[in-house]
């Protein structure tokens, strides 16, 4: 009954400000459509240059997707390759080509290098078109990054927003003093929690249920697993956010406090959410990951989203999630106590 | 002596907050169906003693009993109507939307919850504007709509921390009018100011100075033992100048 009440009054507070609910739903969407575009663009075509080869070998290749330039010499390429004109140039260093680089993009090397092994291939094989077969186990060739980071930053968004929202909110609760009010009532220390559970809950499950649509359905995100699992996940991250975000939001003053520990709850969590080679992370560090709840929201969502794995592979990272939550609740109910004992 | 209308007791109470001593082993009974004013200047400790009476905060040492029961209860809270400094208010909420909230949390529903809310929106004075965001409220509406919200449940006893502060003089007449008529009806009212004139309304009146109570009595028996013509020059021979 009043954990209801209260529930509907945050939903009624989210839905009159129209700008917050914006940021919370159309922010995910813009930011995830600018990924797309970003990540999923076209392939780089590198420029590459061809020094002094001899027609035979040319003839030979595979010239197509990359942009070719032929020098009669050496000392014009790398004249070219240093104001970037070109990315690397092949020359013949006796009967052995050898490639150099212009260098300072790694993503640039690696598709320049990728493009010269393909199209020496042929060369090597001396025609015998014995392609190898790749084939994978889970994902294909088409497979983008934006697959890849997508359930990752679907996850971080939820969790990013929902913390922010939920711990600005409950300050608000706290400077305008309707906290004080509420607990002037009898209303106990838990169902202020709940309430807020609740009422963000309910919000989130909608506001996670459009984005994650979007992602999948308009962005064509890849999608392996079931859509309810997605939202399940999403569910269970949010709840984390949530009531993480009212805990971090006792220790902070006014709205400007809790924007400065983004840089120390949210931003680190990226790091260990598998938008980067976990396994690349330094053993200083490397610690840190199982302790942020974003590391298992990623690592669900990448197995239903790209591994199309289902509730066995899932639901330990949910319970963890899970946990998660209950633990903050709890610590939220005890720092309650600041402002009334009973 | 405790006498058989006493309603609050507050026995030795003393509060630190770190070094501070905020109130030093205060002793005071408030009757039933009085209008009880504190007064001091800010900093006394006035808002500290009556958060404790609304439970919202306890002493170090010494106890407070509400209807001779020991605060903090949430039983008694139930009993209790406090209006703080702040209007608390949910800016973004109608004026009914944040009364019906308050009322749902003291269980108040359906019928007998539309009722009370006109009922004190009537007080108040706000009837017309009830459906308006209190973002478009005026300050004095605020503080209005503010004890409106204390009085939803019906309770016994009134607690407001500095009700009228910042109200136009024409407004805090008519504030003052709603706290005769609830007084009237047997609400027992608290009521803490800094302003001296206001204090002469009370029915008693308790003087804090620096977290002790320096006298205690109606106000004509403060200004009589003092020999003063008004209650300032009273607080000031209490107060040792």
């Amino acid at each position: 009954m009043r954990v209801t009440a209260l529930s509907i009054r945050i939903l009624r507070q989210i839905i009159r400000d129209k700008r917050t609910l914006a940021l919370l739903i159309f922010a995910p969407i813009l930011v995830l459509t600018m990924l797309h575009l970003v990540f999923d663009g076209d392939d780089y075509v590198p420029k590459v240059g061809l020094v002094d080869l001899p027609e035979m070998i040319t003839e030979q290749m595979d010239l197509s997707d990359a942009e070719i330039t032929e020098y009669s010499n050496e000392t014009k390429a790398n004249d070219d390759l240093a104001i970037q004109e070109i990315d690397g140039y092949v020359v013949l260093d006796g009967q052995v080509p050898s490639i150099f680089l212009e260098g300072s993009d790694p993503s640039v090397n690696g598709a320049t290098l990728k493009w010269i092994q393909s199209a020496f291939t042929n060369l090597q094989q001396n025609g015998n078109t014995t392609e190898l077969e790749v084939d994978y186990l889970h994902g294909s060739s088409d497979m983008g990054s934006f697959d890849y980071f997508g359930p990752v930053l679907l996850g971080f968004f939820v969790f990013f927003f929902v913390f922010l929202i939920a711990g600005v909110s409950f300050i608000r609760e706290r400077t305008t003093g309707t906290l004080e009010r509420l607990l002037s009532t009898p209303l106990r220390k838990w169902e202020i929690v709940m309430g807020y559970v609740f009422g963000f809950g309910i919000f989130t499950m909608i506001q996670s249920t459009i984005i994650a649509w979007y992602a999948i359905y308009v962005l064509d995100m890849m999608m392996e697993g079931l859509f309810i699992y997605v939202l399940v996940i999403t569910l269970a991250i949010a709840l984390t956010a949530l009531t993480l975000g009212i805990l971090i939001s006792s220790f902070a003053n006014n709205e400007l406090q809790m924007i400065q520990f983004i840089p120390i709850v949210v931003i680190p969590q990226i790091f260990f959410s598998g938008l980067f080679n976990l396994e690349t992370i330094s053993d200083w560090l490397s610690w840190v990951g199982p302790f942020t709840p974003l590391y298992y929201a990623a690592d669900a969502l990448r197995d239903v989203m790209v591994r199309g794995y289902g509730w066995s592979e899932i639901y330990i990272n949910i319970l963890v999630l899970i946990g998660f939550s209950i633990l903050f609740m709890i610590l939220n109910i005890i720092a309650l106590r600041k402002y009334r004992k009973i | 002596m405790r006498n058989e209308s006493t309603c609050i007791s507050i026995r030795k109470v003393s509060k630190q907050f770190g070094k501070h001593e905020v109130l030093k082993n205060i002793n005071l009974e408030i009757y039933e169906g009085e209008i009880f004013g504190l007064l001091g200047p800010s900093g006394a400790g006035k808002s500290t003693l009556v958060k404790e009476l609304a439970g919202l905060d306890v002493p170090n040492s010494g106890e407070n009993y509400i209807f001779q029961k020991k605060m903090p209860s949430l039983k008694l809270m139930e009993r209790v109507g406090y209006m703080a400094q702040a209007d608390a208010l949910y800016e973004d909420l109608t004026a009914y939307e944040n009364l019906q909230f308050f009322a749902s949390l003291y269980g108040l529903k359906g019928k007998k919850q539309k009722q009370r809310i006109n009922e004190v929106m009537q007080i108040v004075n706000l009837m017309d504007h009830l459906h308006k965001p209190v973002s478009n409220y005026s300050g004095g509406m605020k503080r209005r709509l503010s004890l409106a919200i204390a009085l939803l449940h019906e309770p016994e006893i009134l607690i407001l921390d500095e009700p009228t502060v910042g109200i136009d003089p024409v407004l805090r007449k008519s504030i003052w009018e709603a706290f005769y008529e609830l007084n009237r009806k047997g609400t027992t009212i608290i009521v803490t100011t800094h302003v001296m004139d206001e204090a002469e309304k009370c029915g008693r009146l308790g003087l804090m100075r620096d977290g002790t109570m320096i006298a205690v009595g109606t106000p004509e028996q403060l200004k009589a033992e003092t020999n003063s013509t008004t209650i300032e020059e009273a607080f000031l021979i209490y107060g040792g100048a």
